[in-house]
């Protein structure tokens, strides 16, 4: 007999996820806020905040600013480092009873490789997801303003970081190249276990009256509503063009829009921008799902994957 | 559970600009803290998108009233939210205001309490909390013309002393609440040394921790900044503090005005 777990359960790399429906890195913090509005356990997964090698302050205020059906964030990877993830978030993470999946940025494959390494040696670790597309981050060694806008250093971490762990390798895509399908394909030569896309639009938003910008760091990432048709074209342009699964994201409010993502070949969804609105909106997602499961008698969420008629 | 759908009880313009409404508390509102703030979805469409932060303007048993000033969009949909309507609710969320930090009562029991613009919203909540511990308080108003200055009565009521300072002059002094405060505070010191409560522009309550300073008066303000979700996950409300990055939402919106980089 299939359960209702097994229905829902999903493999990316050898990581089980006991449903579709995992957190964003950045909307749910370490996840010791959201454990105050519902059952941890329930969730797919999580993915923390990203954390770099040392800690980050962050970018000036203000940091956020809502434009029509989206949030632009200029948030700067504000984290207290490595060495305070090690010692203060991972017991939170523990209690969690949730697949921890830990978002990482380097400025160099030197930091990239630091940061994995010591995540190979921490249980609760179940993957790691390659932040290569900050929007809010300068990186040296690259004439791009994002890691994943250059195919050369896209496959240069990916390998170099493939042969030192593990542990399922996310790489999460900017949507802001000029072939996204290209950088998929590279990450997965490279040996990625699943591709995370889209991080934020790269935007900007100005006061009429003063004349200056919305945020402190004048440009910021865009996420909500407003994205979610050009992240679904995104998912499915990619969808075609590698064999590993995809994690969709971008714009993700309702179980509709996560199935929509999985029609359009994701296998796993984040819900992000969503959490800032309804802290419970993940769990309604994956109910959701449920019943249109069973309302279209679909044995297995794996069946929904790609469906699209075109 | 902080999270609760709650019904308007009413929702009445106070001023030409300025709204209050109250709402149900779902359970004994009497843990909600003079300062704390409540994060509200304005309606359930994806327009806004994010909830908007309140203070608590009045906090009784199981009624809490929020002040509002339509500003935009959201404020504009929540004035005309009818009585009866359910609004969707995060809170209370946020710190406070702290009666006095060394003992829990207040120090000398004497406080000035100053207001910008809508920023008397949650310093009425706190007046009532200081009244009750039998403090003696000097509130300054100040708003930009005499239609802007709201709560009067409500803080003649509960206040020993009331100030009020307009920029152009319509009502009460003619000029800026700091100058006014500036000029009122050699005869309040000289009797005593009360705690300073504030809440309003940027600007002005930066000239306030300055004044406080000068004065060695311990002072709290209650800052705003663009907020995502309101419980400390986006990191998106920052205030820059002497030790680094503090969430408005999380470790304010109450913070000690020394601890601020103005």
């Amino acid at each position: 007999m299939v359960t209702t777990q097994d229905k829902l359960q999903v493999k990316i790399g050898n990581l089980e996820l006991k449903n579709p429906v995992i957190l964003a890195s950045g909307t749910c913090g370490f996840g010791s806020e959201i454990k105050d509005f519902a059952d941890t356990g329930k969730l797919g997964g999580i993915v923390t905040k990203t954390i770099t090698l040392t800690k980050r302050e962050g970018n000036p205020p203000p940091r956020v600013f809502e434009t029509t059906g989206g949030l632009l964030n200029s948030i700067g990877l504000d984290n207290d480092g490595f060495k305070n993830f090690v010692f203060e978030k991972v017991s939170g993470l523990e209690k969690l009873r949730t697949t921890v999946i830990a978002s990482i940025a380097g400025n160099t494959v030197g930091e990239f490789v630091k940061l994995v390494t010591g995540l190979s040696g921490i249980p609760v670790v179940g993957a790691i997801e390659l932040n290569l597309s900050c929007p809010n981050v300068i990186h040296k060694g690259t004439r791009f303003n994002l890691l994943s806008q250059d195919e050369k250093a896209v496959k240069k971490i990916i390998s170099k970081l493939r042969g030192i762990t593990q542990k399922t390798l996310i790489a999460k895509l900017s949507p802001n190249v000029t072939d996204i399908k290209k950088i998929a394909r590279a990450a997965e030569t490279a040996g990625i276990d699943a591709i995370s896309l889209i991080n934020t639009y790269p935007g900007l938003a100005a006061d009429i009256h003063t004349m200056k910008p919305r945020l402190g760091g004048v440009t910021g990432g865009l996420s909500g509503p407003a994205i979610k048709p050009l992240a679904l074209k995104c998912v499915w342009d990619v969808y075609r063009s590698v064999g590993v699964p995809i994690i969709g994201a971008g714009g993700i409010m309702t179980w509709e829009d996560a199935v929509e993502f999985m029609i359009c070949g994701a296998a796993v969804v984040q819900v992000g921008t969503a959490n800032f609105v309804n802290p419970k909106a993940p769990f309604e997602i994956t109910e959701g799902i449920k019943k249109y499961m069973k309302a279209k008698k679909i044995k297995s969420v794996k069946d929904i994957v790609g469906t699209l008629k075109a | 559970m902080k999270l609760f759908k709650a019904r308007i009880i009413s929702n009445n313009k106070i001023a030409p600009d300025h709204y209050v409404l109250s709402f149900k508390m779902p359970h004994a509102a009497g843990g909600v803290k003079p300062g704390q703030f409540f994060n509200i979805k304005v309606n359930d469409a994806c327009a806004p998108l994010l909830r908007r932060p309140f203070g608590a303007h009045k906090i009784n048993r199981n009624k809490i009233e929020i002040l509002y000033k339509v500003v935009g969009k959201a404020t504009e949909i929540l004035a005309a939210r009818k009585k009866g309507g359910k609004l969707d609710i995060i809170g209370p969320l946020g710190n406070g205001f702290t009666i006095n930090p060394q003992t829990g009562k207040l120090a000398n029991r004497q406080a000035i309490i100053v207001a910008g613009g809508h920023g008397v919203s949650p310093l009425i909540a706190l007046a009532k909390k200081l009244s009750d511990y039998g403090a003696r308080i000097a509130v300054f108003i100040g708003a930009r013309t005499k239609n802007h200055v709201v709560c009067r009565e409500d803080f003649k009521r509960l206040c020993a002393k009331l100030y009020v300072a307009t920029e152009d002059g319509t009502a009460g002094y003619k000029g800026l609440i700091t100058d006014l405060l500036t000029a009122k505070l050699k005869n309040i010191l000289a009797h005593n040394t009360p705690t300073m409560y504030a809440c309003g522009p940027k600007t002005m309550l930066k000239e306030i921790a300055g004044i406080a300073k000068r004065h060695r008066m311990h002072c709290q303000v209650s800052l705003e900044e663009y907020m995502a979700c309101g419980i400390g996950t986006c990191l998106g409300c920052a205030v820059k503090t002497k030790t680094g990055y503090k969430l408005v939402c999380k470790d304010g919106p109450v913070f000690n005005a020394k601890d601020i980089v103005w």
